[in-house]
């Protein structure tokens, strides 16, 4: 079957899509972004997280019919989404282009060199792929998309969250690098840094 | 495989008599596990996302109708006022992501005895509406469960809403498992105060092949808490009447041994679940439910 929808504001569609394929197989398989992890297959470990009309939840366990005419929000489209919800969009040129997300790549500071570490000169992280990496809360990075894209989501809905707020939204999501003291320092810092930006 | 998108309540009927075998997919968080791990492969998925009513609640006299879809996320932010069992169960749900799709609707068609929605049904009493394009009907919720993993719904029979009595009393949820978060229970317990009726009603998870109540240890407690004069007292539960309470609890198990525990110890842990909930319970009713009834109304 095909499955149209909107991913990183564009629209875009997905054809011989098997009818009982998850959403994950097809933005990773069927549209080449890889970004969302595919790990459990059960919902247990979060880093297939996305935006499905704005609420995060496992790609994995949404049947991919069921994202028909839904928009859809990855990691490779986070950055933009995050910029866009800071200064809204008024150019008409919001969202991500396919191939644009599929090379995406994280073009941030380094911390300690203060060099460039993109090899894509467009990608500017969003405020939360800044803190994590200035935070040093990434070390093998596989769980690190699904981490950014709840994170993300916690910030924009609390935006001065508790200790405790961070590990709730941060519950779904496993590092097995066992990175979470450095991932709660990294949120803390985008949350600092959001508050004093307003 | 066939996806079938009902647009309508009245569509998802219709293919649901056309095609029985079709499993219905609304969070997912159940099923696409199971078509993920090659455990299934249903004929006919039945998509019911793209029907509206499924995701909204009405607040009655007596009732909350909830519709089967309504997130466990959205429980526990809109409805902790009426359902404060269910709210409880609902934040022991996994994770935001999955508390974001899945619903009671869900739990209910899966019927596992580990659903974390059960106890607190059962402890508050409701009653599941299950409709086919042969007519609606409420299923008691002490009926609905009917073998692991199986309940009482016709194969031609969807689970539209499900009606749960309002709180009119003090409500608790327990569960054990290995850490606070993304986990199945190794046993869990719900746990009502009836003020009004003068009644407790529980509700015990994953300690039995089906959801069941401890019927005998609510007996035994509303006799109890009757005879002593309890209710009007409002005074601390004797602990021997706790003690006797919580056996009973643990009386009404029928547990197994399996990889998250032993039969003995759900036993012995459904126990302490009984007994803590009791007590916190109690606290609250002393606090605020005592005088609330003395005056006539409800807590």
């Amino acid at each position: 079957m095909r499955v149209s929808f909107t991913v990183n504001g564009r629209p875009q569609e997905a054809d011989d899509v098997w009818e009982g394929e998850s959403l994950l197989y097809v933005l990773r398989e069927r549209l080449g972004l890889p970004g969302s992890k595919n790990a459990c297959e059960q919902g247990e470990c979060g880093s297939c997280t996305v935006r499905l009309d704005g609420v995060p939840v496992c790609a994995c366990l949404v049947a991919a019919g069921q994202a028909e005419g839904r928009e859809v929000v990855t990691v490779e489209g986070l950055a933009d989404y995050a910029k866009q919800r800071a200064e809204g969009c008024g150019t008409g040129s919001c969202g991500t282009p396919l191939d644009e997300a599929r090379r995406w790549a994280a073009g941030g500071t380094h911390s300690r060199t203060g060099e460039g570490t993109g090899t894509v000169p467009r990608a500017t992280l969003s405020p939360i792929q800044q803190a994590f990496i200035d935070a040093g809360a990434v070390q093998c990075g596989f769980c690190t998309p699904g981490l950014l894209v709840a994170a993300d989501e916690m910030l924009e809905r609390t935006p001065n969250p508790s200790d405790e707020d961070i590990r709730e939204a941060l519950s779904g999501n496993l590092c097995r690098c066992t990175g979470y003291e450095k991932i709660m320092d990294a949120v803390r810092l985008a949350a600092a840094r959001q508050s004093e930006a307003v | 495989m066939d996806f079938l998108r009902p647009a309508s309540w009245e569509e998802a009927l219709a293919a649901k008599a056309e095609h029985p075998t079709a499993v219905p997919i609304a969070g997912g968080t159940d099923v696409m596990v199971e078509i993920n791990f090659d455990h299934r492969r249903p004929e006919y998925l039945l998509d019911l996302t793209r029907i509206g009513e499924l995701g909204d609640w009405e607040v009655g006299e007596e009732t909350v109708r909830l519709g089967a879809s309504v997130p466990y996320t959205t429980i526990m932010e809109r409805l902790r006022g009426e359902l404060p069992g269910l709210a409880l169960a609902s934040h022991t749900v996994a994770s935001p992501q999955i508390r974001n799709r899945g619903g009671v609707g869900g739990n209910l068609g899966t019927a596992s005895p580990a659903g974390d929605a059960h106890p607190a049904l059962l402890a508050a009493g409701a009653e599941v509406e299950a409709e086919s394009v042969r007519g609606s009907r409420l299923i008691p919720i002490d009926e609905f469960y009917t073998g692991v993993k199986r309940n009482a719904l016709a194969p031609d029979e969807l689970i539209r809403a499900v009606h749960i009595k309002k709180a009119d009393g003090p409500q608790q949820f327990s569960k054990v498992g290995t850490r606070n978060a993304m986990v199945i229970a190794v046993c869990a317990f719900g746990l009502a105060l009836h003020p009004e009726t003068r009644t407790v009603r529980t509700g015990i998870g994953s300690a039995a092949p089906t959801p069941v109540r401890a019927k005998d240890a609510e007996e035994f407690l509303n006799a109890a808490l009757d005879e002593g004069g309890f209710w009007d007292s409002g005074k601390i539960i004797t602990p021997s009447v706790a003690r006797q309470f919580a056996d009973l609890c643990s009386a009404a198990c029928n547990p197994i041994d399996d990889v998250r525990g032993t039969a003995g110890y759900r036993r012995h842990a459904v126990g302490v679940m009984a007994r803590r909930t009791l007590t916190w319970t109690w606290e609250s009713y002393r606090a605020t439910g005592r005088d609330a009834h003395e005056m006539g109304g409800a807590a």
